[in-house]
């Protein structure tokens, strides 16, 4: 085998390979994407019942109800609307009403949200980047607590 | 004082490696040997001073030294000695301090050890390795300075994350940092190569000790990342997709890739473009992992410290440092002469297989990690590529790496006879087989997928042992014989297959825990009982105690098996002092089969707890196969031939060819 042939089939298999990466890469991100919301894209009415997508905001102060057996209600806020939640499980040990929380499910047709995720993290103090950006662009004032402190963890 | 004594060392070691970039690398262009001569002496003096600061900030952590604006935010007084120590690296400035330290040993090690390179080789390597230093000290010295007082200082330390209290995440950062940045060397050595315009097998017989200790280090560190968040972090996940994650993972996947293909260079002195390409794009990869985390750019589970103007200092180091490579790797790569003609069918062939499966999986990976910065930034809409699209691409990639694993090291170099290797492997896909159908015959309600990548992992495991049998000729000659051949297998073949040998248990461990994990999420009073997995725990009830720096509820769960006592179950719930937060603290059992696994919840208005228990079936394979990978990598370190990193060829026949 020339050295020429060799050449061509190492770039045939590599070629190969990509693309076949790449129709599995646009396969997968078509079927699961998961797009991000605030409670506000929610209220304008931008989601259809059913579609998965994670919504962002705080936890709003007095909303959390806690049901029978795991079952938990609470409401998420981004101060200019507001979306109740419902959820089977066991939150986060950082879950607290006022915080920061992503959570990933559907929302019903009466507006109610399902969801089966609930993210709140590490850190007492961290707010996910989306919802920091999202509650900045809605123009609340982020506090103390909101504002990500000096050397929290390591990688 | 101490403190200003590591400041000013740190100042130092500044200058040194700016001392060090510069003029090893004229001398070497000038062929001035007293100016090549200089990085020795520069290469230790810049540890030792990096040194003396790095034990002047971990001085101040030990005896608690609040008035140091680092030790204030991130330590407290009551933290036991281990939490201080590892708090030096529990933060942004102190972890990026220990970057540059192990920056200068792995610098330091190819000044002491490297009297066999050619000079002028050896002069590059230490010029370049210096300007990577140069460009992180002075990120440290300008936006992340470890050393700035605190006046007045304060009464007490606002205290570590307390989920970073623990011994696996101690030494978490120390191994994947030693991963990242023992990869900066083989950088080092692919630029003063291009800067050469030649490389050799020499060249790859250096460069592959220290990959192969990166890659070590950097799968037990990421290993060790995985079994906290396993268990401190109570969702019994190990492995979650997560941005932080992905950033260790690439340079991982490009190492494991360079490891390969360095082998290919050093034997048979092919490949050699493509190897110095990996060479700079797994140190790339290691770099923007760095800024990745560092500049939180990307929502991430792991909360990490984050700073945007850190950043952005971050994001040109990586620019120079890539871009600049890859520019020299464009102008000079022309220059290195072609190496041995192989035919598609032969060991090398098979090493090119893993290379093209393994960096295309990088390129997946890295692709789904950066897709939402890119949609975001371009379309405004903010999504989240999560562990579905990840499992979607990356598994079908990984699929047929595993099935060709076991052949490749039976394939002979240049040439090889498939038919040949496929008969050696009989034993193994006769065990595979056996292994599919019993998987289906007890499970065959389960996933109908998960039996097939059990047969996979299986084949990988048993295909390593056949390899290893088939050279000591284990069954064809007398018992004797074959224990003789085996103390006398190169230490390296030993090496490769505990390290396949580890991957496929770590296939195994996967498929096992994410087919077939039995989760139960309920409340529970105390007297109650609970089924899972064929295990009964009956909850006895909960009661608070005190740890040195924490409070806690302690739930026990009693577990039995079909009436006979098991063990018992002690999850907790914890509450911090300082600062303030809570954790859970899961209880686990280790059965052979499995872990058993328990998480308190929050106590109910009714007195009842909510309880998440789970059943992860053969899950400790998962970081065993990373340690006997990690082992593998140490026994093949060993081997004298990698030892003496002799510069002239040997002149006996390659290892792994057979021997008849």
């Amino acid at each position: 085998m020339t050295r020429k042939q060799r050449r061509g089939l190492l770039i045939g298999l590599g070629v190969g390979v990509l693309s076949l990466a790449a129709i599995l890469m646009l396969f997968a991100f078509r079927q699961s994407i998961v797009f991000f919301h605030t409670p506000s894209d929610v209220a304008q009415h931008k989601i259809a019942p059913g579609v998965r997508f994670r919504l962002g905001g705080l936890v709003a102060d007095g909303s959390v109800v806690r049901g029978e057996g795991t079952r938990v209600g609470f409401t998420v806020t981004d101060t200019l609307s507001t979306v109740p939640v419902s959820y089977e499980g066991i939150l986060p040990d950082l879950f607290r009403e006022g915080q920061g929380i992503v959570a990933e499910g559907t929302l019903g047709a009466d507006g109610h949200f399902v969801a089966d995720t609930v993210l709140a993290k590490h850190d007492e103090t961290y707010m996910p980047p989306e919802v920091a950006k999202a509650l900045q662009e809605k123009g609340v004032k982020l506090g103390e607590g909101a504002r990500h402190p000096e050397g929290t963890a390591s990688p | 004082m101490i403190i200003e004594l590591g400041h000013f060392a740190l100042i130092l070691a500044l200058l040194v490696a700016a001392a060090q970039t510069v003029v090893p690398a004229w001398g070497a262009h000038q062929r001035d040997v007293r100016l090549m001569k200089f990085g020795e002496p520069a290469a230790l003096s810049q540890l030792a001073l990096i040194l003396i600061a790095f034990l002047a900030l971990m001085h101040a952590y030990v005896t608690s030294d609040f008035s140091v604006a680092n030790v204030a935010a991130n330590s407290h007084s009551s933290k036991p000695l281990i939490y201080r120590i590892s708090g030096v690296w529990g933060n942004h400035e102190g972890s990026m301090l220990l970057w540059v330290l192990i920056l200068a040993v792995f610098g330091a090690a190819v000044a002491v050890f490297g009297n066999n390179l050619p000079a002028t080789l050896k002069a590059n390597v230490l010029s370049v390795q210096s300007s990577i230093a140069l460009a992180f000290l002075l990120f440290i010295l300008l936006t992340s300075n470890p050393f700035e007082r605190l006046d007045p200082a304060p009464f007490d330390g606002r205290g570590l994350n307390p989920i970073l209290q623990d011994p696996a995440l101690a030494f978490h950062p120390p191994f994947l940092y030693m991963g990242y940045v023992g990869f900066s060397l083989a950088f080092s050595f692919a630029i003063a190569a291009l800067i050469e315009g030649r490389t050799d097998a020499a060249w790859a017989r250096w460069v592959r000790p220290y990959t192969l200790l990166a890659w070590m280090c950097l799968t037990i560190g990421i290993a060790m990342g995985s079994w906290w968040a396993y268990y401190e972090l109570g969702w019994g996940g190990w492995w979650f997709w997560d941005p932080v994650e992905n950033a260790s993972f690439m340079p991982w996947l490009a190492g494991t890739a360079l490891l390969h293909s360095a082998l290919v260079m050093e034997k048979r002195e092919a490949l050699k473009v493509w190897t110095i390409l990996l060479a700079i794009l797994t140190f790339s990869l290691s770099l923007m992992g760095t800024f990745l985390v560092r500049s939180g750019v990307l929502s991430s589970v792991h909360a990490v410290a984050v700073d945007p103007g850190r950043g952005v200092f971050v994001l040109s180091i990586m620019a120079l440092f890539t871009g600049g490579g890859l520019a020299l790797f464009a102008y000079r790569a022309r220059d290195l002469q072609q190496g041995g003609i192989f035919s598609p069918i032969s060991r090398e062939g098979a090493l090119v297989l893993n290379n093209v499966l393994l960096t295309t999986a990088c390129v997946t990976v890295l692709v789904g990690t950066l897709y939402p910065l890119a949609l975001e930034s371009l379309t405004g809409a903010k999504i989240s590529v999560g562990a579905p699209d990840f499992n979607m691409t990356f598994v079908p990639l990984m699929i047929p790496l595993l099935l060709a694993l076991p052949l490749g090291p039976l394939l002979a170099w240049k040439r090889a006879d498939i038919a040949a290797a496929m008969e050696r492997l009989i034993a193994a896909g006769v065990i595979a087989a056996v292994v599919l159908v019993a998987s289906f015959a007890i499970a065959w309600r389960g996933p109908w997928l998960a039996p097939f990548c059990f047969a996979v992992g299986v084949w990988v495991m048993a295909g390593a042992l056949c390899e290893t049998a088939f050279r000591i000729k284990l069954g064809n000659a007398p018992l004797a014989e074959s224990l003789r051949r085996l103390a006398n297998l190169p230490r390296a073949a030993l090496g490769t297959m505990l390290a396949h040998f580890g991957v496929g248990m770590m296939v195994v461990g996967i498929v096992g825990t994410s087919a077939y994990k039995s989760e139960e999420i309920l409340l529970m009073r105390p007297g109650d009982k609970a089924v899972i997995a064929g295990y009964e725990l009956a909850f006895r009830g909960a009661a608070p105690a005190k740890g040195p720096n924490y409070t806690e509820t302690i739930g026990v769960f009693d577990v039995t098996r079909g009436g006979t006592p098991v063990t018992r179950l002690e999850p907790s719930k914890r509450l911090y002092d300082a600062p303030p937060q809570p954790t859970s603290e899961a209880g686990i059992y280790a059965a052979w089969t499995g872990d058993l696994y328990a998480v308190l919840g929050d106590q109910q208005p009714d007195g009842g707890f909510a309880v998440r228990l789970y059943f992860h079936p053969l899950v400790r394979c998962i970081w065993l196969g990373a340690l006997v990978m990690f082992f593998g990598g140490a026994v093949s370190l060993s081997d004298r031939r990698l030892r003496v990193g002799a510069p002239r060829r040997a002149s006996r026949a390659p290892a792994g060819v057979p021997a008849e």
